[in-house]
């Protein structure tokens, strides 16, 4: 099925004024990258939801891990497009420029063997990502207790899904007429794992892949049911997304973590949105061996927030592409390739005016 | 980090273990969610991991809803 097929047949069913966002990072940026913005007819609106995990990122981790890193003097082990995202005192590039060392890893398994190289030093491992990486991490925290590594320590950003796409429906800020669904979280929780929201909020629902033909066949669907006013929850990336999800990742996930608050950038404290060491693992969890509370003041001049929200576009902030760019980005959404900002910039600068 | 991609895998070593190849670059995975994989799947990697094996695809099915609609 060509994508060209599927945007007629978009246009031929397509009515109302609709507006549907898309809450996953990697779905903003190919959206982008294959113009399917200026394909769509003018009625169908696309907005970015908060699908980045480290866009979402609060300022108070990032300048957390700058404390532990200056006062107590671990070395860093996190994903690297941590590195640029600011705190409100520097980032983790700012530590690196000032001696520390800041290691990137590609899965969090090469942490194991970093930390046994180097038994003299102590490290943090930074978790961070959603349902799809925390599995990694989970099976990671296993055997860092299994080999009974003493100088590996645990910081945990990961943060859940629907509690985030929960946030956006009780704001309200957007009127949202459909959601295109995240395919690989989903991959992790299954169809299954959006029961809950969608049975509260009753809204147009469709899982999607990640090819342009993938993501116009979501938009499709979600157009059919919106034009014949109805709701469903459509699992239209069938081939990755199975009913109940991947069990053994899930397993994994709540062997090691339990549910909890979590600070998200934009959005502020959001329930048992977060992922938190269980017990067990209180002896790596480095927020119990030093349980500090750093308050932080975020850049105001910065709109990642509302940005996140899905209230502004990315060229109505007055940072944007002017002092805030890729190259040297203020604000989280910037920083990662999978940022709203920085998609709006590499494909195509100010001219995206929906 | 979250850009998962479809990769083939090209062999299975012991303790959940797989290689892929990655454009010509063959990487090391762990294949502790899927242990089921077999030579010549595709899966989705993840940060190292595979989350899922990927079933044939769903073009057939695609145009079988819209050839009704």
């Amino acid at each position: 099925m060509k994508v060209k097929d599927f945007v007629e047949r978009i246009k031929d069913i397509s009515k109302k004024e609709i507006n549907i966002m898309e809450f996953c990072g990697t779905h903003t940026h190919e959206i982008f990258r294959y113009g399917i913005r200026e394909i769509l007819p003018e009625n169908i609106h696309l907005f970015s939801g908060p699908g980045c995990p480290v866009c979402v990122t609060a300022e108070e981790d990032i300048d957390y891990i700058l404390f532990l890193s200056e006062n107590y003097n671990f070395g860093i082990i996190t994903f690297g497009d941590l590195i640029n995202v600011p705190g409100s005192t520097g980032s983790l590039n700012y530590l690196r420029a000032k001696g520390k060392e800041v290691i990137v890893i590609y899965s969090p398994l090469e942490a194991l063997n970093i930390a046994k190289k180097n038994k003299n030093k102590k490290y943090i491992l930074v978790g961070i990502g959603f349902e799809t990486t925390a599995p990694n991490f989970a099976y990671t925290l296993i055997k860092i207790k299994e080999e009974n590594i003493p100088n590996l320590f645990f910081l945990s950003l990961h943060k859940l899904t629907p509690p985030a796409i929960k946030a956006i429906l009780d704001m309200g800020e957007v009127k949202l007429d459909g959601i295109i669904g995240p395919g690989h979280v989903s991959t992790i929780i299954g169809r299954k794992g959006w029961e809950e929201v969608f049975n509260q909020y009753n809204i147009p629902f469709a899982i999607t892949g990640f090819k342009p033909e993938e993501i116009l066949y979501g938009i499709y669907l979600l157009v059919i049911t919106i034009e014949e006013g109805k709701a469903s929850l459509i699992n239209a990336y069938k081939k990755s997304v199975k009913e109940e999800g991947n069990k053994k990742a899930l397993d994994f996930i709540y062997k090691v973590f339990k549910k909890g608050p979590a600070k998200w950038r934009g959005f502020g404290i959001i329930d048992n949105s977060g992922l938190i060491l269980k017990e067990e693992f209180e002896d790596i969890d480095i927020r119990k061996i030093y349980p500090v509370k750093i308050e932080s003041k975020g850049n105001l001049l910065c709109k990642c927030g509302e940005v996140l929200r899905g209230v502004l576009k990315p060229p109505e902030c007055p940072l944007y592409g002017r002092i805030c760019t890729p190259e040297n980005p203020k604000g989280p959404c910037m920083v990662s390739s999978e940022g709203t900002c920085s998609a709006y910039y590499i494909y195509g600068g100010n001219r995206w005016k929906r | 980090m979250c850009l998962g991609v479809p990769l083939k895998v090209i062999e299975i070593k012991d303790d959940n273990v797989a290689l892929v190849d990655m454009g010509g670059a063959t990487i090391e995975i762990s294949t502790i969610f899927t242990p089921e994989v077999k030579i010549g799947d595709y899966v989705i990697v993840h940060a190292g991991f595979s989350i899922s094996i990927l079933s044939q695809d769903e073009a057939e099915e695609v145009l079988e809803i819209l050839e009704k609609s």
